[in-house]
């Protein structure tokens, strides 16, 4: 269990207002009221179908994706309403980034797979990208594994050090916000080890928000959790308040095993 | 044939298994050696028409092959009557429309899967995707008719004219649509094959595109990708093999294309210029023109080695291709 000293008064990065969320006619999210703090990490927990990928996914608009998905209400990232029709989604997803179930390294080698996020966002001189792929691999604790072969296709790496490729090509752009939707879903107890002690390191310049439909690791790994069931928030708080007392007895019923 | 209960046949074979299960397998092995015999045989039925067709063609080209020799590959002098036969203008006539045919089918064809897989609205694209599945259904002499009664008039009354305005001034390639415009000739007959071979390319292209993991795609678009940046940089690298496939077997189609070839490329065995406004021949069109006039046993042995070397095309064609994929794949695999 991390949590943060900071001196500075908590901060929220995201808010949610009265967010709705609709595939189609169904209505997947219902009046989430939340808020994200800077530099924290949130997670999202609940039985599947609750929405908390739904709700991740509303964060960098991926829903826009698909013409059937469509969310209301208010979403301030910074104060600004990223619902907002004029809002660039290219600049929105700069801004949060997202690492997914499964890891998906693009079909190109270690250095490209970093530097192609960066190169859409940034004009950088060779030296400046060297640098930056440098980082994010060093932020994602992959540099040393892939310092000699960098050459090398993404595809050849490992499944933990792919989803750690992932983690350092979103990093790579530097966002505000890391959305993580189960990131270790796919991968062995080692490498989500290596993830969740990674989580930890980054909250020192992202604010990250993870779905994670393992409890125990909303536990280790976060500041806040939210419990989600049937596309209503539960209950959110402190995720050390969620697990020893929470408010509710639902919430009290699912984090003690008897549902979900 | 009577049917037999099934109650009774499972009844029967339940009682039978503890006796015979571990012991008398011949019923099984007597099934499995005729199964895998039939297969074997029809694998290698394939094989031995392919070496007949090969051998056929060869035995029935040898007097020209042994009367015009290697010299029969560069020479365009095509004249049955002096019985001197030169297969350069079919054969390049074969690999320039083909070309130009690839040159407009790829781009078009990329064109429409990327509008059918990523930026349709779901509406038009069922509709849409049968509309270009039917262009192949077609029939290749429909193509060819129509070719010739209402789109080579219009080709030669707009679309020449055009060309020559525009890219006739060009240095280099502007002699390329220079000359006579009749509507029929090389670059008529390519358009041509271009659309007969949109939608097979633009199909597998579609196919392919639609089964790039969404996740993959997102994640492009996650790190802030436009809906171009995703299909150029992630999808087209992940589906090349697929990709190059259906452009290959366009050009496998074009290649070999008959009627419709034949009707419009204007069936001239003479060079006249670079001018893709001239007629010209390709081999499947001489072979479907020339064969039932063929009366020296010269003249008919020399259309058979234009099929040959028809096969040899194409074979080259497929051969390279499958090195290319080959190449592909291991530069996926080890280091770039």
């Amino acid at each position: 269990m991390i949590i943060n000293e900071q001196t500075e008064p908590l901060e929220a990065i995201i808010v949610a207002k009265n967010l709705d969320f609709f595939y189609g006619r169904n209505h997947a999210l219902k009046d989430i009221n939340l808020n994200v703090y800077h530099r924290h990490v949130t997670s999202f927990i609940g039985p599947s179908g609750c929405g908390k990928s739904t709700l991740l996914r509303t964060m960098n608009r991926m829903y826009n994706l698909y013409p059937e998905q469509r969310a209301t209400g208010e979403l301030l990232l910074e104060g600004h309403n990223i619902l907002d029709d004029s809002i660039d989604v290219n600049m929105l997803r700069a801004k949060v980034g997202m690492v997914f179930q499964k890891p998906t390294p693009f079909p190109m080698s270690i250095y490209e797979n970093i530097a192609f996020g960066v190169r859409l966002h940034e004009k950088l001189s060779k030296e400046q990208m060297n640098e930056r792929v440098e980082w994010a691999l060093k932020q994602a604790a992959l540099w040393d594994e892939t310092k000699d072969k960098l050459g090398q296709n993404g595809m050849n790496l490992s499944g933990g050090q792919q989803q750690r490729l992932c983690i350092a090509r979103a990093i790579a752009v530097k966002p505000k916000v890391l959305l993580l939707d189960e990131p270790t879903s796919a991968l062995d107890p080692i490498s989500t080890m290596h993830i969740e002690e990674l989580i930890a390191e980054l909250t020192t310049e992202f604010t990250i928000v993870i779905v994670t439909h393992n409890m125990q690791q909303a536990a280790r790994i976060s500041d806040y959790t939210a419990y989600m069931y049937m596309g209503e928030l539960v209950e959110f708080g402190l995720t050390d308040q969620i697990f020893i007392e929470p408010k509710e007895k639902q919430t009290m019923d699912y984090i003690t095993g008897r549902f979900g | 044939m009577a049917r037999t209960n099934p109650s009774r046949t499972l009844k029967a074979a339940m009682t039978n298994t503890e006796v015979s299960s571990f012991t008398d397998q011949t019923k099984h092995k007597l099934g499995e050696t005729v199964f895998f015999n039939l297969t074997r045989a029809a694998s290698l039925l394939t094989l031995l028409l392919l070496l007949a067709i090969i051998v056929s063609l060869i035995h029935g080209s040898w007097p020209a092959i042994q009367k015009f020799g290697f010299g029969f590959l560069l020479s365009g002098d095509w004249n049955p009557p002096l019985d001197t036969f030169g297969a350069l203008i079919p054969i390049y006539g074969t690999l320039v429309t083909s070309f130009i045919a690839l040159l407009i089918a790829v781009p078009i064809s990329f064109g429409i899967a990327l509008f059918l897989t990523e930026l349709s609205p779901p509406w038009l694209r069922t509709p849409l995707g049968t509309a270009i599945e039917l262009l192949a259904a077609i029939p290749s002499i429909v193509y060819g008719m129509w070719g010739l009664l209402y789109y080579a008039p219009l080709f030669a009354q707009y679309v020449q004219p055009t060309l020559n305005a525009t890219l006739g001034n060009l240095p280099l390639i502007g002699t390329l649509f220079t000359g006579p415009m009749m509507g029929i000739g090389i670059l008529s007959a390519s358009v041509i094959l271009a659309i007969m071979i949109i939608p097979f390319i633009a199909a597998i292209m579609r196919d392919v595109f639609a089964v790039t993991p969404p996740m993959l795609k997102e994640s492009a678009y996650g790190v802030g990708c436009t809906t171009w940046e995703v299909v150029w940089y992630v999808v087209l690298p992940h589906t090349k093999v697929g990709v190059i496939g259906g452009i290959m077997l366009g050009l496998g189609r074009a290649l070999g294309e008959t009627m419709a070839v034949t009707f419009l490329i204007g069936n001239m065995n003479t060079f006249n210029g670079f001018s893709l406004f001239l007629p010209g021949n390709s081999i499947a069109s001489a072979l479907a023109n020339e064969f039932a006039e063929a009366e020296s046993a010269l003249y008919t042995s020399a259309l058979l080695e234009l099929g040959l070397i028809l096969f040899a095309i194409t074979f080259i064609v497929l051969a390279l291709s499958k090195l290319l994929l080959l190449r592909l794949s291991r530069q996926a695999a080890i280091k770039l």
